[in-house]
């Protein structure tokens, strides 16, 4: 019975020793894949400032933000009329125009610049590019296209372009981030 | 044959290197190396107490404060900081308000959205410590022909740095008598000043914390010379390595496991081995 | 090869069978570091540290891997990236401080892997071929090493770099040419940097090709152990698992606690603080060292002060340098004893404990001080006893020397007053 107790004690150890190991190991895994995300210096570099006392009504500008670009576009009272025509349960991800910009400042459209399908940069921001069939946002590589609000109407990717975390810190001023 | 070879290349190598010796040894014994004013003045960093020294030290963020100060208010005027962000200083316990304050304090390098020349705007928290001069030639220009060299990792860059600054900012002196009798050559060039404590004695900054009460601190901690020097001292120990405090925090239970795994581990193999004698 | 006696793979698993059948790494695990590996019953803790050395280079290459994701080989941004890495990245500044530590913890497993070589004569037949293999992976972690000092661009990097590849121009001719194809240029430069992280990223897979020649050299013949007497029956080993997993592993938990302690108390004492500053082409730091591995050698390299007949001093010092590691190419023929073991060589280990370990301890010494007297002509008298015991002392000794008997078998001295030992030997 002694002996048997004695086994008993011995593969518990050696069972010990070899978790401890394996603890230790993914202990060291931590560290091996945080590293990889975001470093400190990227994460606080993510607001940026832009001035829109010069986009006429029409226009648009790219501003950058978070290594990516971001649409801000001057609507005009006509695009403004269109976007809200739209019947919203017929859309693929049903969002109204208001919904999509801030209370008294409608008519600024602020858009990540980035296709929700595969990330590509649509066209329509710069003069005389390609706006798609609905006069907002065209993805030239798959064929996305985005209507006056930016929502997404036709073509493969899934959502509206993604309106990102903004405040007007003055009637020109807008702080992204 | 190959051992009387290997003897030969053997004897080729010990006799080179005792005809080096012989010849060495002659120099040495007729021409002793001269004693310099360096080797003979220069001191090894003062003895001085950190929060943050040994195994369980930690930073103290009002003295890390203070520095700080010492640093805007004095250092700052001729050395940059280039490693170190505003944003960092939220570390040293600084309100994100505060450190905009900050920040908006310094002028940065930027560029005229409009016109696209090079123009200063007030720093933000993403942005690092400007450096005071435009480059090198104006840093050498401005500073009688000398550098002043970074401060981001000053103490990580001189043999026990943290003690090395403290001892640096309190060592300036008169050049002792003893050592101009001994070495009348090693007078303290005029742009110079006199300092045990830096490896050749004398160095072309001016003593920078001259007087009692120079920064004003508002915890109300006396400001005497030696108290501003500590504190700077601590403030660029942390520049040099923000990550100090962290690194022997984590160091300990990582330790103690691994005393704990390595303790089951001899268990483990002397259970194995019991049977067998060896 | 393997003893007669080796347990041969059973896969008791039908997929492991089904695997053996197409692709045995099953086996090929088992055979080289499991139940089919029949080791020497008796070896010491110095037979750890080959494990250990294993276990360094895995290190090394794992936290090399993530320093080389942070790290851009541009002389403009190189020292900013690793500060950058050291502040920002998470963990970074474990990494950086693990692999800076990792390869002063390389080396020291390693020299005293060789070390145990030295007094236990591993390299003698029919090891030859492992031991050659070994002093390839030393010299290859030289010339890794020195690369990886090269990359953070600081003072030290940059003027070590300097003085590495001045030794090259010493070389009559070539020289000078060979310095500048060496580093793409006068000085070292963008060049130089990017081909040394490069091949600092190369060399370690090198090496991990030689390791796993030099074990495969030593599967074939077997550990050696402390007696030096070859192993000739059943109860002289004992299979590699569970036996010497357990020793392997519990000797880990002691190196990588030394190791940690280094890491995260002291990680910047085997560093030069030197290499905290920005590498500047115009100004020579006071005191230039390499990296305390490197001592022995620079110092060997230091003690040539004086032209010797025709070769100039600075030719001699880079000849004798090369020299000191090259000689080992030779020791399974400079030492001809039949007799492995030191411990059982009376002469041979007077002129080891008393010659050899003080030589390299001043030779360690000096390297890393100032060039001034009194340490050059104490490393002189160190570098004369170097050569001198490789190349003189031990082919002579190994001649006249009269070793003291061995035992019989492994068996035997480990259970020398056992009784059941004086049966073995009749067997």
């Amino acid at each position: 019975m002694a002996e048997v107790d004695g086994v008993r004690r011995r593969d518990f150890i050696n069972i010990a020793a070899v978790s401890a190991a394996g603890v230790a190991g993914v202990g060291v895994v931590i560290p091996l894949v945080s590293q990889m995300s975001a470093s400190a210096d990227v994460l606080a570099a993510s607001s940026t400032e832009v001035d829109i006392s010069s986009i006429q009504p029409g226009q648009a500008i790219k501003a950058i933000f978070r290594k990516q670009p971001v649409f801000v576009r001057n609507l005009t009272p006509k695009e403004i009329k269109e976007a809200n025509a739209v019947d919203v349960s017929t859309l693929r991800d049903p969002q109204t125009l208001e919904e999509r910009t801030k209370e008294g400042k409608e008519n600024w459209l602020i858009t990540m610049g980035v296709c929700t399908h595969l990330g590509c940069v649509p066209l329509g921001a710069g003069d005389g590019e390609n706006r798609g069939e609905f006069g907002g946002y065209f993805c030239p590589c798959h064929g996305s296209s985005y209507d006056t609000a930016a929502r997404i109407r036709k073509g493969p990717a899934p959502k509206n372009l993604e309106v990102p975390e903004y405040e007007f810190t003055s009637d020109t001023v807008v702080k992204i981030g | 044959m190959a051992r009387i070879l290997s003897i030969l290349v053997g004897l080729f190598f010990t006799v080179a290197l005792a005809w080096s010796f012989v010849l060495g040894a002659i120099t040495a014994a007729t021409e002793p190396s001269p004693l310099t004013a360096e080797k003979k003045f220069h001191l090894g960093p003062k003895e001085v107490h950190f929060s943050f020294d040994g195994p369980f030290g930690k930073f103290d963020n009002q003295q890390l404060q203070r520095g700080f100060q010492v640093y805007k208010e004095v250092c700052s005027a001729c050395h940059a900081l280039k490693h170190v962000a505003f944003r960092d200083l939220a570390a040293l316990g600084y309100t994100e308000a505060e450190v905009k304050a900050i920040a908006a304090g310094f002028s940065v390098p930027g560029v005229d959205p409009n016109t696209g020349e090079s123009t200063m705007r007030p720093g933000a928290p993403t942005d690092y410590f400007p450096s005071p001069f435009a480059n090198d030639v104006a840093a050498r220009a401005a500073n009688n022909n000398a550098i002043p060299p970074d401060l981001s990792l000053i103490t990580k860059a001189r043999h026990e740095g943290s003690a090395y600054v403290y001892s640096l900012m309190t060592g300036f002196q008169e050049q002792p008598a003893e050592l101009l009798k001994e070495f009348p050559d090693a007078k303290t060039p005029s742009g110079l000043h006199y300092n045990p404590y830096f490896a050749n004695l004398n160095l072309a900054m001016a003593p920078p914390l001259v007087a009692d009460g120079q920064v004003e601190y508002g915890d109300g901690t006396k400001s005497t010379v030696d108290q501003m020097s500590k504190d700077v001292a601590a403030f660029l120990t942390w520049a040099a390595e923000p990550k100090l405090e962290k690194r022997k925090q984590t160091g300990w239970p990582i330790l103690g496991f691994l005393l704990f795994a390595t303790i089951l581990g001899y268990m483990s193999y002397r259970n194995i081995w019991a049977d067998k004698k060896h | 090869m393997s003893f007669p006696w080796a347990k041969e793979y059973k896969p008791s698993h039908p997929f492991m069978k089904w695997m053996d059948d197409r692709l045995p790494l099953p086996r090929l695990v088992y055979n080289a570091v499991g139940s089919g590996y029949e080791v020497p019953r008796n070896l010491n803790y110095f037979w750890n540290f080959g494990f250990l050395a294993g276990l360094c280079l895995v290190l090394q290459i794992v936290t090399g891997i993530v320093m080389a994701m942070h790290y851009a080989s541009n002389t403009a941004v190189a020292f900013d990236t690793i500060e950058m890495t050291v502040r920002d990245v998470n963990w970074g500044w474990l990494m950086r401080y693990a692999h800076a530590n990792g390869a002063s913890a390389f080396f020291v497993v390693i020299y005293i892997h060789i070390f145990r070589g030295f007094y236990y004569g591993s390299y003698k037949a029919p090891r030859e071929m492992v031991w050659l293999l070994g002093v390839v992976i030393f010299l290859l972690m030289m010339a890794t090493a020195f690369m990886g000092y090269v990359l953070p661009w600081g003072q030290m990097s940059f003027w070590g770099a300097k003085v590495i590849t001045g030794l090259f121009s010493a070389i009559p001719l070539v020289g000078e040419p060979l310095q500048q194809w060496l580093l793409g240029g006068f000085a070292p430069d963008n060049a130089a940097l990017n081909r040394f992280f490069s091949l600092h990223y190369l060399l370690p897979f090198v090496i991990l090709g030689v390791v796993i020649l030099h074990i495969w050299a030593l599967h074939i013949p077997g550990s050696s152990n402390p007696t030096g007497v070859e192993v000739k029956s059943e109860s002289d080993t004992v299979p590699f698992y569970p036996y010497y997993v357990a020793k392997d592993g519990w000797a880990i938990g002691v190196f990588a606690f030394l190791y940690c302690l280094m890491v995260f108390f002291f990680p910047n004492a085997l560093g030069h603080p030197d290499n905290y500053i920005p590498a500047n082409p115009m100004s020579t730091p006071a005191h230039i060292v390499p990296e305390w591995y490197f001592w022995p050698f620079y110092a060997i390299l230091r003690a040539f002060t004086q032209d010797f007949f025709f070769i100039p001093a600075k030719l001699m010092g880079v000849l004798a340098m090369f020299g000191a590691i090259l000689v080992w190419f030779f020791l399974p023929w400079l030492d001809k004893s039949p007799v492995r073991s030191g411990s059982y060589r009376p002469m041979y280990k007077k002129f080891f404990w008393f010659g050899l370990i003080p030589a390299m301890a001043v030779l360690f010494y000096c390297g890393g001080a100032p060039a001034e007297e009194p340490y050059v002509m104490f490393s002189q008298i160190a570098a004369l006893y170097y050569f001198a015991h490789f190349l003189i002392v031990l082919p002579i000794v190994s001649a006249i020397e009269k070793p003291l008997p061995l035992p019989y078998s492994i068996t035997e001295s480990v259970l020398g007053e056992d009784e059941a030992a004086k049966l073995a030997p009749s067997a």
